[in-house]
Order: C-alpha cells, then structure tokens, then sequence
C-alpha cells in the first residue's frame, strides 16, 4: 500500500490502497507541532495504513485519516 | 567510416526455416540477406562490416550460450552501432533480436535499433530498454522496416537532435529528455491555456506525456487475524539513507536504491540519518527521520501485537525526476528481494 501527499499522482501510476500524508517534505509528523502530536498523527496514519492492507477493494482506494 | 553490425535470424540468415531454427550462432564477414538493404540504406558512410545468424530456438532455448557466443564474435570487432531484425510480427525472432540488442548495448555501449510489429510480445518486453521501430506485420515490409532502421541509425551516428518516440517512429521506453519548445508563447501562458480547455472539457495536449499506466492487479486483502503473524516492509522514494549516503543513490534522477538494516533500531534519529532527496526542502526530514520512514510508529505496532514484526531492512530511493521506466525496474528488484525474504506487506511513502 502507498502513503503519499499526492494522491492523484500515485492513482495516476496505479496504487491501488492509498493513504494520505501531510506534505511532500515532511509526510509524518509536522515540525510546527510538538513531537507528541506528531507521533499521534504518524500513528494514526499508519495504523490506517495497515488496517486498509486488511481492507477488501474492488477499486482504486484513498482510506480516510482522522488526524 | 563508421561501422555496423547486424543480427539476423536463421530465416533471413538464409540458413533455412523452421527445420534449422536450432543452429547455433555464426558470424559472417560482409552482407547476408537484409544487410544488403540495410547497407543500400545506410550509404556510403557507413560499412555494414558483418551479420550475425542465430537460430531463433537456439537463442529461445540456450539463450545464455548464445549471447555468450555472440559476444565472444563481436570483442575483437569494431563497430559504432549494431542492429537487428527487424522481426515483423515473428515472436521468437523478436525475443531474440531484444536480448542480443540488450546484451550488445550493455557490454558494448553502442546505439542498438531493431524492428518489430506491435502484436510482437518482444516490443513490451524490451521497449524500454532500446530503440524498437513500428515495423511491419510481415517481411513485406523490409524494406521500409529496414530505411526506418538505417535512417535513425544515421542521425546518431551523425549526433543529430533526436526527436520524440512518436516523431522517429519507435515505441516510447518511458524516457523523458528536456527540448526548447519552438513556440512564441511562453510555457506559462500555454499552461494556462492548458489549464482552461481542461476546465472546459476541450481535448488538450501535454508537453508532459506520461505513458499510459500498466495498472496492476489489486491485491487481495490480508486476512484479519493474519496481520499479527506478518512482517512489514517499508520502502521510501524519500532518499533516506544512513548520513553519508553509502551507496551514492543520487539525489535526482536515481538510477540506483539501497537497503539500511533497522532491526536495532526503534526509531530513525537525525544525524543517524537523512534524506538525500534534492526535490524538496529536507530540514524535517534530516531533524526526524521518522517522518518519512516511520519505524517508531510501526514498533509501536508491533509492541502491540497489531503486527508480528518489522523487516530488518527498509529500502530507499529517490523519486524526483526518476524515469517511470527507472521506478519500475527499481520498483520489481526491491519487490523481487521482499518475495525472496517471505514478506507479504510493505508500505510505500512516498514524498
């Protein structure tokens, strides 16, 4: 599965679980915040990250993140 | 004088059909069967010094002997350029002038060029590696196959401005080169322009044609309670790499990836670590690693049982400027290497 900031590029080349990162340069974690909600957000994503590899799809798929 | 090489089949070696396609490789000094045209086409500037006859189930069958063989024919021979076929629409004959090409190029580092049909399996397997013409269905069209050939042929040779894919006429291998633009109109003002016919449901063209996708199957979801007995790999096109950058991945343009071993490790530390990635500003990612590569949040996975381990290596690359063609080669040696090491999931961040 893929983690990327632009995700109609990685549709584009054909990934088919996707999940959305922050940025281009800092795709986990925000250095404006503190490391703890930057752990949180990079926890989170990558927790979607894996649960969407045990995600039955019929299409192309972006996964929501909540943080 | 310059001097070419042409790789034929044992057809049109004139050796024989279907009977003698196991003859082994030979090679003859002068012109046999199309090298004669390809010589006509070539002109007087060029020589075509020698043709190559190989039956196509000897090369099919003992490929490595045959290109070996071959090989060892052409290391005491001169030549600026090498061609083969063209192989219209003969499957076996294709596959073969593609490997031989293939292997010429790289041992030699010459210009290679050969001809197919489109229906010839041996144009995606090979297209992205070399020039492959759009040739005929049938040897009804050698001779304009043949000036194809020898005409692209000429312009390298003579360090001609190459044009597109679609202007020469050969398949596209996913290869950008950047051109000046003939155009009045500034790129700002055509992107524009672009822009707008797009909003309007125009047709437009791109100056930034991306080959169309080989879309892969989706794979089948891991099983729920099976999430916990795997390991995870993770692969970055972020460029981080150990400080110093050990095996010289370049910073654009990449051609080359590496592996970083993180069994130790609980998390990626800046100073351990960085990204060489020159497509964007890398003070984030150089202070915490972990941001690209997020090893500290995965352990935390695994701490807890929602995953059953970590791969020890991640693997990294550069994806800025990085040809389609150079990802995916990229992209199938990594996945060759995770398939060997038994894993079954990998997350790719990309930046």
């Amino acid at each position: 599965m893929q983690m990327a900031n632009l995700i109609p590029v990685a549709k584009s080349v054909g990934a088919n679980r996707m999940v959305p990162t922050i940025s281009i340069p800092y795709p986990l974690g925000d250095p404006a915040t503190s490391k703890e909600q930057q752990f949180k957000l990079r926890y989170h994503r990558v927790g979607v990250a894996l649960d969407a590899l045990t995600t039955d799809i019929q299409e192309q798929t972006v996964f929501k993140v909540k943080i | 004088m310059k001097k070419a090489i042409l790789y034929l089949n044992q057809f049109f070696g004139q050796i024989g059909g279907e009977e003698l396609a196991d003859h082994a490789p030979e090679i003859r000094e002068g012109l046999v069967g199309p090298a004669m045209e390809l010589q006509k086409q070539l002109g007087d500037d060029v020589q075509v010094t020698h043709t190559i006859i190989c039956g196509d189930n000897f090369m099919g069958s003992r490929t490595q002997e045959a290109l070996d063989t071959i090989l060892s024919f052409l290391e005491d021979k001169e030549f600026d350029i090498f061609f083969a076929g063209p192989a219209f629409r003969a499957g076996r004959y294709g596959s073969a002038c593609g490997n031989i090409c293939k292997t010429v190029k790289e041992k030699f580092n010459v210009p290679v060029i050969t001809s197919m049909n489109d229906e010839n399996p041996g144009v995606e397997m090979f297209k992205k590696e070399m020039y492959i013409f759009k040739g005929g269905a049938s040897a009804a069209a050698m001779r304009k196959d043949v000036a194809a050939m020898a005409k692209f042929g000429l312009k390298i040779l003579n360090s001609e401005e190459l044009k597109s894919a679609d202007e020469e006429g050969y398949y596209g291998r996913g290869v950008r080169s950047q051109i000046w633009m003939e155009s009045p109109v500034p790129a700002t003002d055509r992107v524009i322009d672009m822009l707008l016919k797009k909003v309007q449901g125009q047709p437009f063209k791109s100056e930034l044609p991306i080959p169309p996708s080989d879309l892969i199957p989706i794979a089948p979801a891991i099983g729920l309670g099976d999430l916990s007995k795997l390991h995870i790999a993770v692969v970055t096109s972020g460029g981080i790499v150990p400080v110093g950058n050990p095996d010289r991945i370049q910073s654009a343009s990449a051609t080359k990836w590496g592996k970083y071993h993180i069994a130790d490790k609980y998390d990626l530390i800046g100073g351990e670590y960085q990204t060489i990635h020159a497509g964007f500003d890398p003070a984030a990612a150089n202070a915490d690693p972990d941001v690209i590569v997020p090893l500290d949040a995965l352990r935390a996975y695994e701490k807890e049982g929602k995953i059953g381990g970590i791969h020890p290596y991640f693997y990294s690359t550069v994806g800025t400027g990085t040809t389609q063609a150079e990802a995916a080669r990229m992209g199938r040696e990594i996945a060759a290497e995770l398939l060997a090491a038994g894993i079954k999931a990998a997350i790719l961040v990309s930046t």
